[in-house]
């Protein structure tokens, strides 16, 4: 099919004819230019909505396939190479989603050089998108390192008071990860002779001990971007100084570049190293669901424990992945798109208290209900949602993810301990316990503080924004098939490859 | 419409009232009642045609009402979710469509509809009154209505679905998603007067207890699931192969069985629900909520389901019990059971409060089911779970209209000093709140076990003879607790409504309006009335002559229905004894307590009366041993030490590193070396232009001199080089 027509293209790139057209706006006429921005990243959406229309379900490969040589380096050939599967389909309609959320939740939050700003929204867009679609590992390096700049940017013009610092510890850190990872896609690439990603995948045999180098190469890069304890430190800064829609794409869709590289990357393509990797990873990723739960409950600022409360979320995903079971892996892309949902939400509500009061202090509220009861409800749901009531979307998920650790923890299983699954579980108690708090400060007990008192509720504007998020998290936690069914064929067939070389490992 | 169809839709109507008064009625109290009273009455009539359905149906046990559904797929495989009628879930169904319906319909004569607005009233704080100016001109202080009344029955009608989803349940999922959806709503009812710090703590603890228990179950239920590949009942309970395997298999933990550990993991659910010890902290505190909410919890749902899940896994729980030798599990549960109901009934001797006395009976009463599964009764712990919800929640309410009755003489007086729920405050409300009194009365004799007529008496009594047979330190322990119960219970009915009134408060309590009456009036015909349906065949006179239907029916439920225990006269004449002693001994110790004389108990126990006034301080000691050890732990070491000690300051020692590296290339290469060469060219070269400038003269001539001495100079060279013959 054509380049440009190829739906794949289309739903990559559309957001560039938006940044174009907003080049030739006046930088005065915001409103025209958050107009063109959020068309744009609607128009991409409903691309993102057409793509899935022409997506298979049932069908567990590769499909949408565009496949044109790009670069020839003497006997490489690096291919403009895309296609979509059940892994990615749900991540890229949740990335087309929350970008058009995020823009509308600027509307009077970005005041300082608007233009500037949806154009880095926008190339944003391209750089994520790109990442889920690439099938060529130097493709996705390129998408995957150009996703870095516009949040660099994002973060180090229109965040807070410490901006810089979390700017450029944003961009070092996840820089250092990925230069291993260059390393390794060179490595495939020269000793392969391909940076086809199917075909390496097919082609398998890269020696035991070496696959378990390039895991760690690759790892490093996507542990830095999920993050996994203890490489975490960045995103508690990242998280609350960037602006309320730079949260929200950075906990919604950025840290799922991460754990979808894993999925993608280090477990089709070392699998044996996978396996050898998996309790070293689940025990990290326990750390991270206890860890990042206990910072949260020790925050005082609302934004950084909603940010350390991802460090937990994340926790869970990772020890759903490499549970290497159906129920494990599915449960972990749901709950990539949960964490979205939430977290995102999360983000969006502290946003519009901190525009109202312009601190996130948890000690300045209290008793707000009374004041904005629309707002306390929403909160509520999406709190309820984050640390997983059943009927809400983040119970499915985690549900089978411990369902799938506990499967995983059968003797003789990848990961060998029901212990796994026990701690992580204690993690369930944790998240209640920082959410629950959180709540009651903002919202429960006495309205003591004058500045409180004639708080306005949301404007139709701020429920708009929300109610995407709300009506999705009670679909997912009400009638979750739709979701698992996308994406069961392709996940049986990542751990059906999994589960001969568990049961060839053991004694 | 087939049953199974039916079954289907009675948890819907509360979930569509829930929603319908959230989003559009919220501004209408009385669209917002009517909504919830009518959706709760058309989940009863569901229930109850079921019930009778289920009723007709003779081998109900073999082919229960059942209807599955493909609820999300995984792997290759659906997970499946549905609804089941057994006989266990038609008693259930069967008390539970009651309790609900009359506590709604109790809500609103509670919260004082029909009451004009209060003076000085806000959302989140119980309405203070109103005042109004009558004909005559008088001004008069009256009850006003709850500002947040809407907001009240929408929780309260989720809550109901989350019973109703609970106990239709197929599976232990859904089962799991309703208990959930319970744990919720006892959070926002419990703090439902948000405003006050006390309410806003007791919802908080209420919910985070629950869920310590609720996540064991989560493992549990993960731990089935890969040990079955299904969370279906009936694939699971009713199949004798899956239980034959599960109880034989040892798990390597505790001597227990993969049965036993499972249904440990279960059990400890249920502890953290039925509020058994060591997690029982939260459900007196519970009773910051309005009261129609301490009924609710206490007895129509939530406590009520951590039973009925032990009593739903008892199959499980029993797969490696052969009749003789209690398993390990087996002895951890009735342990627990029996210590919690000597335990509770203890503290509740001593406590002031009328409603917190009946939290502590609960706990009590609840401790005897749970050691009745313990050892292996059955029958007994259902029979006692449906009869106590009957009781209790007559109790709650008439406590609740004994409270109301109170506010309205503390706004006669305007003396808002004064404790309305005190017990020593009151007296001699019999004549005062005659309805209420007679109702208070039923529930609590029945409570209290009071022979042959109330329905308390039939249930314990069960228990009683079916322990005295296979466990007597179990029975003893019991009948203790029993002693204890029908003690504080005569003590509360003296003190509250016998003697005279002590504060001029009691003296101008009223009767409360008939949206009250009525519920209690038809809940005490069930505390009454319930036992005769369940009289052991050996009894004594009746024994025969009266049915025994709640031992058949719901034996049913099992693979094999178990055998009941034969009659006994010496647990009967316990059981006798200690019901009338108890009560006797507390009429006599209470009937004379005058306006402001101290407990008498308190003179006879010394010190153990402030210990367990104190409640034996658990609550003082779970904050020193739990919860301010996680607070510093999270605060301090995690947050503080490790996380922007350690990580950070390892990240920004990296960087400093790179700094100092960096600065040291600066000054030591960089700037010497690098800069050095650099500057030593630029510099070479400066010098030598200078140096050159002197031939820069600008005049043509000297330019014309100098090439021509250049290129005289090339040629010779080039001529000599060529080497010129």
């Amino acid at each position: 099919m054509n380049f440009f027509l190829h739906p794949l293209t289309m739903v990559t790139f559309s957001p560039l004819i938006g940044v174009l057209v907003l080049l030739f706006i006046n930088r005065e006429q915001k409103n025209a230019i958050r107009w063109v921005a959020l068309t744009t990243s609607l128009v991409t959406f409903g691309i993102s909505l057409w793509v899935f229309a022409q997506f298979d379900a049932s069908n567990p490969d590769l499909q949408l396939v565009i496949r044109l040589p790009w670069i020839q380096v003497s006997s490489w050939l690096i291919e403009y190479h895309m296609a979509v599967d059940g892994l990615s389909i749900l991540l890229i309609l949740l990335t087309t989603l929350l970008t058009p959320i995020s823009i509308l939740s600027t509307w009077t939050a970005i005041e300082e050089r608007v233009k500037d700003f949806m154009i880095f929204f926008l190339l944003l867009e391209v750089g994520m998108v790109g990442v889920f679609l690439s099938q060529d590992l130097f493709l996705f390096y390129i998408f995957w390192e150009f996703t870095l700049v516009p949040m660099y940017f994002l973060i180090g013009i229109w965040g807070g008071p410490n901006r810089i610092y979390a700017a450029i510890k944003f961009f070092l850190y996840t820089m250092a990860g990925s230069i291993l990872m260059l390393l390794a896609i060179l490595w495939l690439g020269i000793q392969q002779g391909t940076f086809n990603v199917p075909d390496l995948v097919a082609m398998g045999g890269i020696p035991a001990d070496i696959q378990l180098w390039l895991f760690i190469a690759f790892a490093a890069a996507f542990a830095i971007k999920v993050p996994m304890w203890p490489l975490h430190s960045w995103l508690p800064d990242a998280h609350v100084e960037a602006p309320t829609a730079g949260s929200v794409i950075l906990a919604g869709v950025l840290l799922k570049l991460g754990t979808y590289g894993f999925l993608r990357f280090n477990i089709p393509l070392f699998p044996d190293a996978a396996v050898r990797a998996a309790p070293v990873i689940a025990v990290l990723a326990v750390i991270g669901i206890l860890y990042g739960a206990m910072v949260s409950f020790a925050q005082k600022d609302v934004k950084k424990l909603v940010a350390y409360s991802s460090v937990s979320h994340l926790g869970f995903v990772m020890l759903g992945l490499f549970a290497l079971n159906s129920q494990g892996v599915q449960g972990a892309i749901l709950q990539m798109v949960n964490h979205g949902l939430s977290t995102g939400a999360l983000f969006l509500l502290v946003g519009m208290i901190y525009e109202r009061r312009h601190t996130r202090d948890m000690d300045a509220f209290g008793g707000l209900w009374k004041v904005m009861p629309v707002y306390g409800l929403i909160t509520l749901i999406v709190s309820l949602s984050s640390m997983g009531l059943p009927g809400l979307n983040g119970f499915v998920g985690e549900f089978t993810i411990l369902l799938g650790a506990w499967g995983a923890g059968n003797p003789g299983g990848i990961l060998g301990s029901y212990w796994f699954a026990g701690l992580a579980a204690l993690g369930v108690i944790l998240a209640a316990i920082y959410i629950l708090y959180m709540f009651q400060k903002l919202f429960l007990g006495p309205l003591t503080k004058d500045e409180n008192r004639n708080l306005k509720d949301l404007n139709w504007r701020e429920v708009v924004t929300l109610v995407p998020l709300l009506v999705l998290i009670f679909w997912i936690g009400l009638y979750p098939a739709p979701f698992f069914g996308v994406m069961a064929p392709a996940v049986e067939k990542v751990v059906a490859v999994f589960q001969t070389v568990a049961v060839a490992g053991l004694p | 419409m087939a049953p199974e169809t039916l079954v289907w839709l009675i948890p819907v109507p509360p979930l569509l009232a829930f929603f319908l008064i959230v989003l559009f009625t919220n501004r209408s109290k009385w669209l917002s009642h009517t909504i919830a009273v009518l959706a709760a009455l058309l989940s009863f009539a569901g229930s109850m045609w079921v019930f009778v359905q289920a009723l007709q149906n003779e081998h109900l046990g073999e082919s229960p009402i059942e209807s599955i559904i493909n609820w999300l797929p995984l792997g290759e495989s659906w997970f499946q979710i549905g609804v089941l009628i057994d006989p266990l879930s038609a008693v259930t169904l069967f008390f539970v469509a009651w309790t609900v319906l009359m506590i709604f319909i109790y809500s609103v004569g509670y919260h004082n509809f029909g009451q004009p607005q209060g003076d000085h009233d806000v959302p989140g704080l119980p309405p203070h009154g109103a005042s109004v100016v009558d004909e005559q001109g008088h001004k008069h202080r009256v009850l006003s209505i709850e500002p947040l009344y809407s907001r009240f029955f929408a929780f309260i009608s989720l809550f109901a679905f989350g019973m109703y989803l609970l106990v239709v349940s197929n599976n232990l999922l859904t089962m799991f998603v309703g208990w959930e959806i319970m744990g919720l709503c006892s959070y926002l009812l419990i703090g439902f007067w948000f405003a006050k710090p006390s309410a806003r703590a007791a919802a908080i603890k209420a919910f985070m207890t629950t869920r310590i228990g609720d996540v064991f179950m989560l493992l549990g239920i993960a731990f089935l699931y890969s040990a079955t590949g299904t969370l279906n009942f009936r694939d699971i309970l009713y199949n004798e192969n899956v239980l034959l395997v599960l109880g034989e298999t040892p798990s390597g933990f505790l001597g227990l069985s993969v049965a036993g550990l499972i249904g440990l993991l279960l059990f400890i659910g249920t502890v953290g629900k039925s509020a058994q010890f060591p997690l029982h902290v939260w459900l007196p505190d519970a009773m910051e909520g309005p009261t129609p909410v301490s009924a609710m919890i206490h007895a129509a749902t939530m406590v009520s389901a951590g039973v009925y899940a032990i009593l739903r896994m008892f199959p499980l729980i029993t797969a490696d019990f052969h009749g003789h030798e209690f398993t390990p599990l087996m002895i951890i549960i009735g342990t627990i059971g029996a210590f919690t109901a000597l335990f509770a009934s203890t503290i509740a001797v001593a406590q002031n409060d009328i409603k917190r006395v009946l939290a502590y009976s609960t706990i009590s009463q609840l401790g005897y089911m749970v050691a009745a599964v313990g050892i292996g009764a059955y029958v007994a712990a259902a029979f006692h779970l449906v009869t106590h919800a009957f009781f209790k929640a007559l109790l709650f309410l008439s406590s609740g209209s004994v409270i109301h009755g109170m506010e309205h003489g503390v706004l006669h007086t305007d003396n808002h000093h004064l404790d309305p729920q005190n017990m020593f405050n009151m007296g001699g409300l019999r004549k005062k709140m005659p309805v209420t009194f007679w109702t208070f009365l039923i529930g609590g004799f029945s409570l209290a076990g009071f022979p042959l007529v109330t329905a308390g008496f039939w249930s314990k009594d069960e228990i009683l003879t079916d322990a005295f047979l296979h466990a007597p330190l179990v029975f003893w322990t019991l009948a203790g607790a029993a002693l204890l119960t029908a003690f504080y219970t005569m003590r509360q009915i003296t003190l509250t409504f016998l003697g005279e009134p002590r504060t001029p408060e009691a003296e101008h309590a009223h009767e409360t309006p008939w949206t009250m009456i009525l519920p209690l009036v038809v809940l005490s015909v069930f505390a009454i009335g319930f036992g005769w349906v369940g009289v052991p065949g050996g009894f004594p006179v009746l024994g025969h002559r009266l049915p025994e239907w709640f031992q058949e029916f719901v034996g049913e439920t099992l693979l094999v229905a178990p055998e009941l225990p034969a009659f006994n006269w010496i647990p009967l004449l316990a059981s006798i004894l200690v019901s009338i002693g108890g009560l006797s001994l507390g009429w006599l110790l209470y009937r004379n307590v005058k306006a402001g004389q101290s407990d008498p108990l308190q003179n006879a126990l010394g010190s153990l009366y402030r210990v367990l006034q104190n409640k034996y301080y658990f609550d003082e000691i779970y904050q020193f041993l739990f919860v301010k050890p996680s607070i510093w732990i999270s605060d301090v070491l995690v947050s503080e030490i490790i996380d922007r000690g350690i990580i950070d300051g390892f990240l920004h020692f990296l960087a400093y590193i790179s700094g100092v590296i960096g600065n040291f290339f600066r000054n030591a290469i960089d700037n010497p070396v690098i800069n050095g060469i650099g500057d030593f060219v630029g510099e070479t070269t400066k010098r030598i232009g200078f140096a050159m400038r002197v031939i820069q003269t600008g005049k043509i001539q000297q330019y014309m001199v100098i090439s021509l001495v250049i290129i005289f100079g090339a040629l010779v060279y080039f001529i000599s080089s060529v080497g010129l013959p």
